[in-house]
């Protein structure tokens, strides 16, 4: 239609859905319902159409596929969309987790319906389109624009510290990303242009490797986040509303990874390799030093976020690697960690929304009186260990190959941090769950409604078929992976005969 | 030597603004009346015919009257934004002078006076003739300043506007006569050839006295300490004004001098403007955070803006050029929505005045706070806004021309500013209300539809203004 494809359709469509939700008027409880009504709907429209997209795509070719390119800013900086194999699991998540995540706020949220509903589903837009942007200004559009919704999210429907933790994450965020901004323009005026096809095939120096590399890492690091600048996130998953962990957790974090994989890497493969050892000191520490600040936490959104933190370390450290196993591996883990960290903050609301406690100290014991949360949140911890037969397993075993590979050290500190996850996830889960059920205002704790039961069964579910199953993912990246890792090798051979010659 | 119908036609908005001010003002002395609006709406009239002028009868670049005065793509581009800042602006002051009761016919005839100022300031080619438009313009500024005279925060206002303007006039003034003494020419380009080769230091001297005095119109650090007085203590339509269509004036003129008269002592002017780009950054950024008066922060937001307006014109570059011309467009765009959302604000019977006025307006007023929130995170240049676009183009000059730590101060200070820009975000949306605001006129309503619709979705067609701005910035060079 109009010459745009289905990606554009993925990417307009939410706003379709948000522009009849502002349509609505009044605040009555049926003009509610109809707002919550319209979400789902037009969620669920775009998970279909993302499933179209899914079947259209082609995961032996490792290109670009259903590009569509229009002119923007000039004909330079282009209106251009297409996903590979890298891009296409993360927009399939994004448009699988929202549904869960209106549906998880159907009664939790009950002030201003409309606009929460029209914030997450601009904020699907804009997730989606950092997914398929093959346009450095497009992407950085959509990046930051995801910021707007998010800070409204969280400090409009968030929790007690909210304003705080809104404009941490707003200002955090945002000084990585400009950084980045600078960076864009400088390669713009190297290149030409802003297409990230022809940038890809672009050479850049090696100096400005360097600077150009350190401004998209200040940028991704946050966003990732990586220690020591991930202190936001524990402060914004702990404020947001459910739902907005979820997509924090799911999506947003990927963001980061993405961003690695799109441009760091193939862009500087030269200052990548460079800098790859601080990457892995890094992520070492993130895994090791969050997962002991996860171990000490009261707040179960807070021991979750800091859980993310060191998962997210697996992703940075498989990425860096920078050989087949370490890149699908990550690729992988953050599908994997989308899912089950969504899945773990859908549960801690599952008991916030009756007690509205997140203390750990105010539950226990919850086994007797809610058998089938006890359950779910079991399989998700268990994927949050990286149990084998749960999705966590793939992508941390396959990182830790990966690592292994390129540094055996690396791999042994981060080893340790799996161990490490063990003791926080079933720490967590004792107190929780088991122990005796003494507390008196727990007597009376229901079991998971119907509606809860639809929220969680398809993530348990996809949790175990990925751990036994992770074909379909695996499959789909392992093409541009292959083809990034090729690139990557012959950047860097190039590189070497270069430098031999000079001696 | 052309027909004088020639140079009448490349001059013909500034004829009919300067005829039309003066008819209008024997107008309104004949019918003596006060509190009718035909005087605004036919000064709305001739600011609208003006612009229509602007682009009808000729095309290309004519320099007319001795060499004093050009006519070029520039020079339309900026007069038109200027235009649209004045014929806003008396719209926006329409039902707030009446509500004040200082709605004197002579309004209207001073804005379209310092219009005439602006325009020939635009146009100016020659010293002289620079100097003409300046005055023209800062004496009819002085008046609206106070123009609330009994009020003692405008007299205030007035007053020191007046002083610190006279004092900038002189600068500018005695700068003009050292270059012109050592140039021994006033015209622009005849400047630019004297410059060639080796220049004496008292040209550098008078370039320093004019970027001063110019300094001080942009209101841009250090020259800067006029703006939050006077913009709290004006009358907020004249505020507007102030925000938008003098700051159009005093870039366009600053541009044009800096690359058509000094592109002989090119790193001497970028000294200077690099500094009071960082100042004005800084200073723009950080004393705003402490600001509750919502005047005082449109005051220090208005001086952060000018710094990163100026980073663009830093390169020297007509990439620069364009994306200094980008951002006034922008930046007149979110200005004059600003201000509408600000004036279409009452409580009781009192405009909005601090920050904390706004308590909780996404709860009583819905739209109205989703306007001024896009208009905050527009003016913290977050895209897909339009505000992320002007930040593009000059930054993108800056770092093509290699001035990289510029680009990073700038953007470190763009940081600043957001965090006051959300802090109003922050009070509209996620504070309790306090006060219902009243119902709201129509015409200011309109200029911010219109306003936050231009910001909104600049994304979505952006070719109009940057193909102009385009065109502006090639014929300057």
């Amino acid at each position: 239609m109009f010459g745009f494809g289905i990606l554009s359709g993925l990417i307009f469509l939410p706003l379709v859905g948000a522009a009849f939700i502002l349509a609505l008027r009044g605040d009555d409880e049926p003009t509610r319902n109809n707002a919550r009504w319209a979400a789902l709907v037009t969620t669920i429209i775009v998970f279909i159409l993302s499933l179209v997209a899914w079947a259209r795509f082609e995961p032996a070719n490792p290109g670009f596929q259903l590009i569509e390119q229009k002119d923007w800013l000039g004909s330079a900086v282009l209106y251009k969309l297409g996903v590979d194999g890298i891009s296409m699991p993360f927009v399939l998540l994004t448009a699988f987790l929202m549904p869960f995540c209106i549906l998880a706020s159907w009664q939790s949220i009950a002030t201003r319906v409309r606009e929460y509903m029209i914030c997450f589903l601009v904020l699907e837009t804009l997730m989606i389109g950092v997914f398929s942007a093959l346009d450095l200004v497009l992407f950085y559009l959509f990046f930051e624009g995801g910021l707007i919704p998010m800070f409204l999210i969280i400090g409009i429907w968030g929790g007690k510290r909210r304003i705080y933790a809104s404009f941490k994450f707003f200002l955090y965020t945002l000084i990585g990303s400009l950084l980045m901004l600078l960076a864009i323009m400088a390669m713009y005026g190297v290149a030409g242009t802003t297409d990230i096809t022809v940038l890809l095939q672009t050479k850049f120096g090696a100096s400005m490797q360097t600077w150009l590399w350190l401004a998209f890492f200040a940028s991704f690091a946050v966003k990732m986040p990586m220690w020591p600048v991930h202190t936001w996130l524990p402060d914004a998953h702990v404020e947001a509303p459910t739902a907005g962990s979820v997509i924090l957790a799911g999506i947003l974090l990927k963001m980061g990874g993405y961003g690695f994989l799109r441009f760091s890497i193939p862009m500087f493969p030269d200052a990548s390799q460079y800098f790859a050892p601080l990457v892995f000191t890094l992520s070492i520490i993130a895994i090791v030093y969050t997962s002991l600040v996860a171990l000490v936490q009261e707040d179960m959104k807070k021991l979750i976020a800091y859980s993310s933190v060191a998962h997210m370390g697996f992703v940075t450290m498989g990425i860096f690697a920078m050989n087949q196993q370490g890149v699908q591996g990550a690729v992988f883990q953050m599908v994997s960690h989308g899912l089950v960290s969504g899945a773990l903050f859908l549960c801690v609301g599952v008991v916030y929304d009756r007690m509205h406690t997140r203390e750990i100290a105010a539950y226990g014991g919850l086994a007797k009186r809610m058998p089938l949360f006890a359950v779910a949140l079991m399989v998700f911890t268990m994927a949050n260990v990286g149990l084998p037969g749960t999705s966590g397993f793939v992508g941390e075993f396959l990182t830790l190959i990966g690592a292994f590979n390129a540094n055996s050290w690396v791999a042994l500190f981060a080893t340790t941090g799996v161990i490490l996850s063990a003791c926080y996830a079933l720490y967590l889960y004792r107190r929780v769950i088991f122990g005796i059920l003494d507390k008196p205002n727990l007597m009376n704790i229901k079991d998971l409604s119907a509606r809860e039961i639809t929220l969680l069964a398809p993530l348990l579910v996809l949790t175990i078929y990925y751990g036994v199953q992770p074909g379909p993912i695996l499959d789909a990246c392992a093409a541009s992976v292959t083809l990034l890792v090729k690139n990557l090798d012959s950047a860097l051979a190039l590189t070497k005969t270069a430098a031999a010659a000079l001696h | 030597m052309p027909p004088i119908s020639f140079a009448l036609a490349h001059s013909l908005p500034e004829i009919i603004l300067a005829v039309g001010a003066l008819v209008l003002l024997m107008l309104g002395a004949f019918r003596a009346g006060r509190s009718d609006w035909i005087i605004s709406e036919l000064a709305i009239g001739l600011l609208g015919i003006a612009l229509i002028t602007l682009f009808f009868p000729l095309q290309g670049t004519a320099i007319v009257w001795d060499g004093a005065f050009i006519d070029d793509a520039f020079a339309r581009f900026m007069k038109a934004l200027a235009l649209i800042g004045a014929l806003v602006s008396i719209l926006l002051s329409r039902e707030y002078m009446a509500r004040e009761k200082i709605d004197q016919f002579e309004f209207p005839v001073l804005i379209v006076l310092a219009t005439v100022g602006m325009l020939m300031l635009i146009s100016a080619q020659s010293l002289i003739s620079l100097y003409l438009g300046l005055e023209l313009m800062s004496l009819a500024l002085y008046v609206v300043a106070a123009f609330h005279r009994d009020n003692v925060r405008a007299s205030e206002a007035g007053l020191k506007y007046f002083v610190l303007g006279a004092l900038s006039s002189g600068m500018l003034l005695y700068g003009a006569s050292l270059i012109y003494g050592f140039a021994g020419t006033v015209n622009f380009t005849g400047i630019a050839t004297a410059l060639k080769g080796d220049v004496s230091i008292g040209v550098i001297f008078g370039l320093v006295f004019v970027l001063a005095g110019l300094a001080f119109k942009m209101s841009m650090v250090p020259f800067h300490m006029w703006t939050p007085d006077v913009y709290e203590g004006a009358p907020t339509p004249v505020t507007a004004f102030f925000a938008s269509a003098p700051k159009m004036a005093a870039v366009a003129i600053t541009l044009r001098i800096i690359i058509t008269a000094f592109p002989g002592i090119t790193a001497q002017w970028q000294q200077i403007i690099v500094f009071i780009s960082i100042m004005s950054m800084v200073i723009g950024s950080f004393a705003a955070i402490g600001q509750t008066n919502l005047k005082r922060l449109m005051a220090y937001s208005s001086i952060g803006h000018m710094g990163f307006a100026m980073v663009g014109l830093v390169a020297g570059t007509e990439l620069g050029v364009r994306g200094v011309l980008i951002y006034m467009a922008i930046y007149l765009a979110m200005t004059l929505g600003t201000f509408a959302a600000i004036l279409s604000m009452r409580i009781g019977d009192r405009y909005v005045e601090t920050i904390d006025d706004l308590k909780g307006l996404g709860r009583t007023n819905g739209w109205m706070a989703f306007f001024l929130a896009m208009m905050m995170f527009s003016l913290a240049g977050i895209p897909p806004l339009a505000g992320f676009f002007a930040k593009w183009y000059v930054f993108l000059a800056a770092i093509q021309g290699g001035f990289y730590w510029l680009s990073v101060i700038g953007v470190l200070m763009s940081v600043v500013s957001t965090f006051y820009y959300l802090r109003i975000v922050k009070v509209i949306y996620f504070d309790e209300p306090v006060a219902a605001f009243s119902p709201v006129n129509r015409e200011v309503t309109g200029v911010l539809v219109i306003a936050s619709l231009a910001v909104l979705l600049f994304w979505v067609y952006p070719s109009p203004i940057v193909n102009a701005a385009t065109a502006a910035a090639r014929s300057l060079f």
